[in-house]
């Protein structure tokens, strides 16, 4: 079966500016083929939830090092709800401790990439969970 | 990450070593080495302390001086900082680095709605003058010399150390801030811009300016090659990206009349330490050399001191690895001691458990104490340029310098740094060989110990104890900035903000606009502000 690209939105939230991860990351899904659009930086989550809705995208991924991860990803995704697109899938890469994985999880986050993870694991994360 | 190509056979034995900035390393260096890449030791070494300063800037290197330590630090409130501060000077540390968060960086207060989550995060919040004089109360301002990393507001903040200075009693001409101030670099790496490109480089030009007539002891830039590294620059890229920087930054300042002779003395460096050892060690002397060359021959300065490329080569954190973080304790003294064989004249070290967290008071001390270890116990200060005349150093010396000028031309083809940062050109650059790089790392190319290589056992494998964030602290800091608006003189702020934006719309120097400020308890939102009135907010160019 041939599918569209899959589309993911890549957002750096916050007031953090390192985005070498960010970047590599949008390389990495776009060689395995995947439309990525960056928001750059500085984004609020408001913005990032308006890029959603506007470009439709299949997976919305988050960029985080400054630790603020908890509560970044619980706004965007009470957001995401207001909106109407809760369906959307998020992902979260960056620095994250692991024992804020399973918070993560539990808020409703569908996939998370500590730094370090190998860019297989995380396109075919993504096309799991897009598919889905 | 890792340091190197190695190709091997099958035998395990060295068939091919590549380094970062794309040198070829032979197995065996002789004096033909020497005579192929035409190396001459009075022009191309010089002795220690004699242009072109390859072997170092002081004839005696260490032996007359050790290094500074300056390790960066700042955290929470003024108040958790100014004890940490002086826990450091306390174990020996010689200059402070002082970190903010970010909406301190962002030019935005404690209150701001863009500020959620991060107040006193990533270093200390400050509002205003008030929470400076707590942040270096008790601190010897004529003694200690302080960092400040930051840089869209930068001039905002040379501008409260010397209001804090003032308010201690230390007059202005004795004081030594260097801020980082270095606003290009922060566009191709670490992201904490504010305004366009133009502006931007205006105000970097601005406290240049300012610092050579007021702030006779203060270094009012320091361009970093580090962050640029970090974000995915080879070490020859690192340097060339640095100089071209440097070169726009002195070229705004000479636009207004000044003599370069007469204000580029001041310049400093922050550098990167991690990688290959020799082609670190090859990076320094060639970068040394290269910069009293160019500030000789292309902008005609004489004075001997006013040719040294000075600064900070420290750091390391993109060598360091989440995976068995015990190992970077390790990472960090090779890179130190590289640091010290490249004679750096101030430096730092990234903590162990960076990759996880603020430093805890235990990793920061023992990055303090390797570096101690290698000043006072084995025996780095004992001969200047220990290494001078290897075959082998030598020969990548001058080749490093080649690359490095190579890379300097491609930045200077496409028009320039300014141009080639609007443009997104180095962005894009350095993000694509981030991402070959990190692939490289993932398929086993570049080796990194504990990562791709030995790494079993790595997995879950975390004795790091984490710097614990107060949400306290956002009280505390909060409460603070709204008592200080309801008993500060606001209609003194209000006139001393306009004339603020006067001079920044009609082009006049800020910073003595930005002192008054200062000293009338006007917070970095409301100064930033005003910034962000008259000049807007930069729009990245999509590199993608």
């Amino acid at each position: 079966m041939t599918k569209t690209k899959i589309k993911v939105l890549i957002g750096k939230p916050g007031l953090d500016g390192h985005d070498r991860g960010a970047k590599v990351t949008a390389l990495a899904l776009r060689d395995a083929g995947m439309e990525v659009i960056y928001t750059g930086l500085h984004q609020t989550v408001e913005q990032i939830v308006r890029a959603a809705v506007q470009e439709a995208v299949d997976v919305v991924g988050l960029s985080i090092m400054s630790g603020a991860h908890l509560p970044i990803c619980q706004k965007l995704l009470e957001m995401m709800k207001g909106e109407g697109i809760e369906e959307i899938p998020v992902v979260v890469g960056g620095v994250i401790p692991k024992q804020d994985i399973p918070k993560l999880n539990k808020l409703g986050i569908a996939g998370v990439f500590p730094g370090g993870t190998h860019f297989g694991q995380i396109v075919d994360s993504i096309r799991e969970i897009a598919k889905s | 990450m890792g340091v190197a190509k190695y190709i091997k056979n099958e035998k395990d034995a060295i068939k091919e070593v590549i380094y970062q900035s794309g040198i070829k390393v032979k197995p065996v260096y002789t004096p033909k080495d020497l005579e192929d890449v035409g190396f001459d030791y009075g022009s191309d070494l010089g002795d220690p302390g004699e242009y072109p300063f390859t072997r170092n800037l002081h004839p005696q290197g260490y032996r007359s001086r050790a290094w500074t330590t300056r390790q960066y630090t700042g955290f929470g409130t003024p108040q958790e900082t100014n004890e940490r501060f002086k826990l450091m000077i306390s174990h020996g540390q010689t200059g402070l680095n002082v970190a903010f968060d970010l909406p301190t960086q962002m030019g935005y207060d404690s209150d701001d709605p863009m500020a959620l989550g991060e107040v006193g995060r990533v270093g200390m919040a400050i509002n205003s003058l008030h929470d400076f004089e707590i942040a270096f109360e008790g601190i010897p301002l004529d003694r200690i010399g302080s960092g400040l990393t930051i840089n869209a507001v930068a001039s905002i903040m040379l501008a409260m150390y010397q209001a804090t200075a003032e308010k201690y009693g230390y007059a202005k001409e004795k004081i030594s801030a260097t801020p980082q101030n270095d606003i290009l670099k922060e566009m191709i790496g670490r992201g904490a811009w504010i305004f366009p490109v133009e502006q931007a480089v205006r105000l970097v030009g601005d406290s240049i300016e300012y610092s050579v007539k007021e702030l006779p002891r203060c270094n009012p830039v320091s361009i970093c090659g580090y962050h640029i590294r970090e974000s995915g620059a080879n070490p020859a890229q690192e340097i060339a990206c640095a100089f071209e920087i440097a070169k726009a930054y002195i070229e705004n300042v000479q636009s207004r009349g000044l003599a370069v002779e007469d204000f580029v003395g001041r310049f400093s460096f922050n550098l990167n330490v991690f990688g290959n050892l020799w082609e670190q060690i090859a990076k320094f002397r060639a970068a040394r050399k290269l910069w009293a060359r160019m500030l000789k021959e292309e902008y005609g300065v004489q004075e001997k001191k006013k040719l040294f490329l000075r600064g900070l080569f420290g750091g390391g954190g993109s060598g360091l690895t989440k995976e068995q973080p015990e190992n970077n304790i390790m990472r960090g003294a090779f890179y130190a001691l590289g640091a010290a064989l490249s004679g750096a004249q101030t430096t730092a070290l990234c903590s162990f458990d960076e990759a996880y967290t603020i430093p805890t008071p235990r990793a920061a001390l023992l990055s303090l104490r390797t570096l101690e270890i290698l000043m006072d116990e084995v025996g780095l200060r004992d001969t200047v340029d220990p290494l001078a005349g290897s075959y082998f150093i030598e020969t990548l010396t001058k080749q490093m310098e080649a690359k490095i000028q190579d890379e300097m031309k491609q930045i200077q083809d496409v028009g320039g740094m300014v141009h080639a940062v609007a443009t997104g050109f180095i962005q894009r650059k350095v993000a694509q060989q981030a991402y070959e790089y990190e692939s490289g790392i993932q398929k086993g190319e570049y080796i990194k110990v504990g990562v791709n290589k030995y790494a079993e056992g790595s997995e879950g494998q975390t004795d790091v104890d984490l710097h614990e964030y107060n949400e306290q602290w956002v009280d505390t800091q909060v409460a603070s900035l709204k008592a200080l608006r309801r008993t500060r003189d606001n209609r003194d702020v209000q006139r001393l903000l306009k004339d603020l934006e006067t001079a920044a719309r009609d082009g006049k120097n800020v910073m003595p606009f930005l002192v008054d400020c200062c000293r009338a308890y006007a917070t970095v939102g409301e100064m930033a502000g005003v910034f962000r009135e008259v000049f807007g907010e930069w729009q990245e160019p999509s590199i993608f």
